[in-house]
């Protein structure tokens, strides 16, 4: 093949999966720590090793070795995860660093060598450099290719120049790294690496095929393979700095439209597109303030650049926002932007419709749309998302124009186009007296307590996922059922907080219902606020509602009502602690 | 060349109309609307351009939201974006029941005092926008407002009290259906409408919809259970004797 064998510099952290669990979860690595995958140890700590544990062991045996093991499943994410900071540290050395594993990277060993004065002196700076950043242990080997690199430093050798094949001549088979190879070849009477390389190439192949082929090479000492090196990821990031603090929003919106163009270009350098932004600014005073915007579309660089201006706008006229939400007015000037693209994707441009019609309306209208959210700030302009839920205040979520639409609940919003849930009978159940329960069919996950707490109030398990509550109504598709939402249609008009309300009956007693549902007589007369009491001509009721009662915070148990008065309105009416409450009107 | 012309030209026949031809009522112009409504409106549709009002009435009847959504809904499922300002009790899923599709329908529930600057706004972008009227419009802001919609090509629907509009649409009448003494549930909805306005429209219209309908709550009617007995009882004794 081509030439010989890189001179590698290979990292190697002992037990990295253990060292990731503590790094990860906190499990401390200087105790019995044993991870296993599939019921085996893949690696254990140095305390666990001293005990007897081995790789490969099953976890009964393990544990019977040694009794006070932790135990952590094997999670090669984390093992990942948790080597990125140890690649980032020795790539602030040398460059052109390949991951070999986690646990593992290799470098080519010639760089370094020359720059850091030696290679002893080289592997000594990037353990020193590993230790001092991420406060990992590890250990060097240097060889002509990865795989003798690998096998150097778990002894921590320099193998000098050419002394690859003698170095590895002398060790076991095993170290070959295919444990079925390698019993097989000890089966055959080969023991050490040596042995194996001093095998006619054509005969292992033909024995052992390609893949023992290349384990041949490997054993001489021809790992011919260049590293394949990380690239490491771009910095997309803009930012300013400003000697003079802005302290008016004027200024700022200018500093940021500038920073917004630069993003812009340099997206547009690389053929990106962001569809999220971090926007983080930083005050003389130290205080900082990071939102992270979404947009549907793709950002351009006057999007951008508003959504800079809204969140200064927001922040330095210090108004406290409908929620109150929004952080207290700032005491100093910001002093820094940073722009912070995060949802990165690579721009396909837009494509249009093929008319120019549909993309063209679309384009007005998000112009529009963002005009007004320049008039009176972005969380004005919202969209309606329909999500799970049971009554219309729930199943409904206002999100802002240009953020993700994501329903409030999962769940199946109440749309005509459906094939009408198991026909007319099945969207009624809620409307039976004590049946909550029914609407749960055989799913009903064993919440259903008629006998329980309270008479019939059916503690309704919908919101604890598709446990069990898909059997009954039949959706395959893992979306909770929400049994006990009310039957269309939906009221027209749903107030934002429900207004206070008595019912009389016909004899002028207030109605009250009881905890087992009963309902003293029939309503007769409406009084909403100090308006002059409506008559009642139709109603029906109570249909029970008893949610998240396993979070007291969030608990509410009300029995819900239709009524429809004399002048031929309908209202939805509630009772919740024995206060009348009128949620919506059928408008 | 000659026969590849007449192949074109007969190819399009159905698809050209001469110039001198008249335009079919400027399809085009004029948004859909549910079929029971167009009798209502002078060109049987929403015309771009014009300004169609909502009045609450006095004293305010049962269905003023909900014909409000029956004039969205058609146009809305068509493709056109809408606006709805100054409802904050909106009711979505109500919406999404008549057909309208939630997301081309922004929503500003708080416009606040710069409300003829916000409606005048998304006049610009939005094909129907609706609007609350706040309780003192001056008519000036009106004449601008619905002048502006004319020039843009949207169709303004103000809700509440609004004198200038081409058509008025009020509700008379609303009565819902399916409720009794502690039973049943709500139904459908008788509503009347009535229109009134200017030009095409100024005689006035009556109509009666049903709204909403019952296309979400109709009972699948049980079949009697006698008649199916007996018949299943035939059959078997029908087996039995062969």
């Amino acid at each position: 093949m081509t030439g010989a064998p890189v001179r590698t510099l290979l990292l190697w952290c002992p037990d990295w999966p253990v060292i990731a669990a503590e790094i990860a979860d906190g499990v401390p690595a200087t105790g019995p720590v044993a991870v296993l995958h599939a019921n085996r140890v893949v690696a254990c700590s140095e305390r666990a090793r001293a005990e007897g544990v081995r790789r490969g062991l099953r976890r009964r045996e393990a544990q019977g070795r040694c009794p006070q093991l932790t135990v952590v499943d094997h999670d090669p994410a984390r093992d990942a995860r948790a080597f990125e900071p140890v690649v980032a540290a020795v790539e602030e050395v040398v460059a052109g660093v390949e991951v070999v594993r986690p646990g593992a990277c290799a470098v080519a060993a010639r760089g370094p060598a020359r720059y850091l004065g030696g290679e002893e002196a080289a592997a000594e700076r990037i353990v020193e450099q590993v230790a001092q950043a991420c406060a990992v242990e590890s250990q060097v080997g240097i060889a002509d290719g990865v795989f003798a690199a690998g096998l150097a430093a778990r002894d921590g050798r320099v193998v000098p120049p050419g002394g690859t094949p003698e170095f590895l001549a002398g060790l076991p088979v095993e170290a070959i790294g295919r444990p079925a190879l390698a019993d097989l070849l000890r089966r055959l009477g080969v023991r050490t690496l040596g042995d194996f390389a001093a095998l006619p190439a054509g005969d292992v192949l033909a024995r052992f095929g390609f893949d023992g082929a290349l384990a041949h090479r490997l054993a001489a000492g021809r790992d011919d393979r260049p590293l394949a090196v990380r690239q490491p990821p771009v910095d997309l990031a803009v930012t300013a700095d400003h000697d003079e603090p802005l302290d008016r929003v004027d200024a700022a919106a200018f500093a940021a439209r500038a920073l917004a163009e630069q993003l812009h270009d340099r997206l547009a350098a690389y053929g990106l597109a962001c569809t999220r932004l971090g926007i983080e600014a930083v005050t003389a005073h130290g205080q900082e303030l990071h939102r992270v915007w979404r947009h549907d579309g793709l950002l351009t660089a006057a999007a951008i650049a508003d959504r800079v201006r809204w969140q200064l706008d927001g922040w330095l006229s210090g108004s406290t926002g409908r929620a109150g939400a929004r952080p207290a007015r700032p005491t100093a000037g910001i002093v820094r932007l940073r722009l912070v693209p995060d949802g990165v994707l690579a721009r396909s441009g837009l494509q249009p419709g093929l008319w120019g019609e549909a993309g063209e309306e679309r384009e007005r209208a998000h112009r529009a749309l963002s005009r007004v959210q320049g008039i009176l700030g972005p969380e004005s302009v919202v969209t309606a998302v329909l999500g799970g839920g049971r009554s219309p205040a729930d199943q409904t979520r206002l999100v802002p124009w240009g953020d993700e639409r994501l329903p409030a609940r999962p769940g199946p919003p109440p749309l005509p186009g459906e094939p009408a849930a198991g026909g007319a009978a099945g969207s009624t159940p809620v409307a039976g007296g004590a049946g909550v329960g029914r609407a749960d069919g055989a799913g009903g996950a064993g919440r259903i307590g008629g006998a329980g707490r309270a008479g019939g109030v059916g503690r309704v398990a919908g919101g604890a996922g598709g446990a069990g509550g898909a059997g009954g109504v039949g959706r395959g598709d893992g979306v909770p059922p929400w049994p006990g939402r009310l039957p269309p249609p939906a009221p027209a008009v749903v107030l934002r907080s429900p207004l206070a309300a008595t019912v009389h009956d016909a004899a002028g007693e207030p109605v009250v219902v009881t905890a087992r549902l009963a309902v003293s007589a029939a309503p007769a007369r409406l009084t909403v606020g100090t308006a002059r009491p409506a008559e009642i001509v139709g109603w029906v009721g109570p249909w029970p509602v008893d949610e998240r009662w396993w979070a007291p915070a969030e608990a509410r148990r009300r029995a819900r009502f239709q009524v429809c008065l004399a002048d031929g309105a309908a209202l939805l009416l509630a009772v919740e602690a024995g206060q009348w409450l009128v949620e919506a009107i059928y408008d | 060349m000659a026969g590849r012309m007449v192949v074109g030209s007969a190819a399009l026949a159905g698809l050209v109309r001469p110039a001198s031809a008249p335009d079919p009522a400027g399809a085009h112009r004029v948004l859909p609307v549910a079929p029971e409504l167009t009798g209502l409106l002078p060109n049987r549709g929403l015309r771009r351009g014009s300004t169609i009002a909502v009045s609450a009435g006095q004293p305010r009847h049962s269905g003023t939201t909900s014909l409000v959504l029956a004039l969205l809904a058609e146009a809305s499922r068509a493709g056109s974006w809408c606006a709805v300002v100054g409802v904050p009790t909106f009711g979505a899923g109500a919406a999404a029941e008549v057909g309208i599709a939630l997301d081309r329908l922004a929503l500003v529930p708080d416009p606040g005092p710069e409300w003829p600057t916000v409606v005048a706004a998304l006049i610009d972008g939005v094909d129907v926008v609706v609007a609350a009227v706040p309780h003192t419009v001056s008519a000036s802001v009106a004449e601008r407002l619905a002048a502006r919609a004319r020039q843009r090509g949207s169709v303004f629907v103000p809700y509440g009290r609004w004198d200038r509009a081409d058509v008025t649409l009020q509700v008379v009448r609303g009565a819902w259906e399916g409720l009794g003494s502690g039973r049943g549930r709500l139904r459908r909805r008788e509503v009347t409408v009535s229109a009134r306005g200017r030009g095409a429209a100024a005689r006035p219209k009556e109509i009666k919809v049903w709204l909403p309908g019952d296309g979400l709550t109709r009972v699948i009617p049980r079949p009697a259970a006698s008649p199916v007995g007996r018949s299943r009882r035939g059959a078997l004794t029908l087996v039995g004797s062969a």
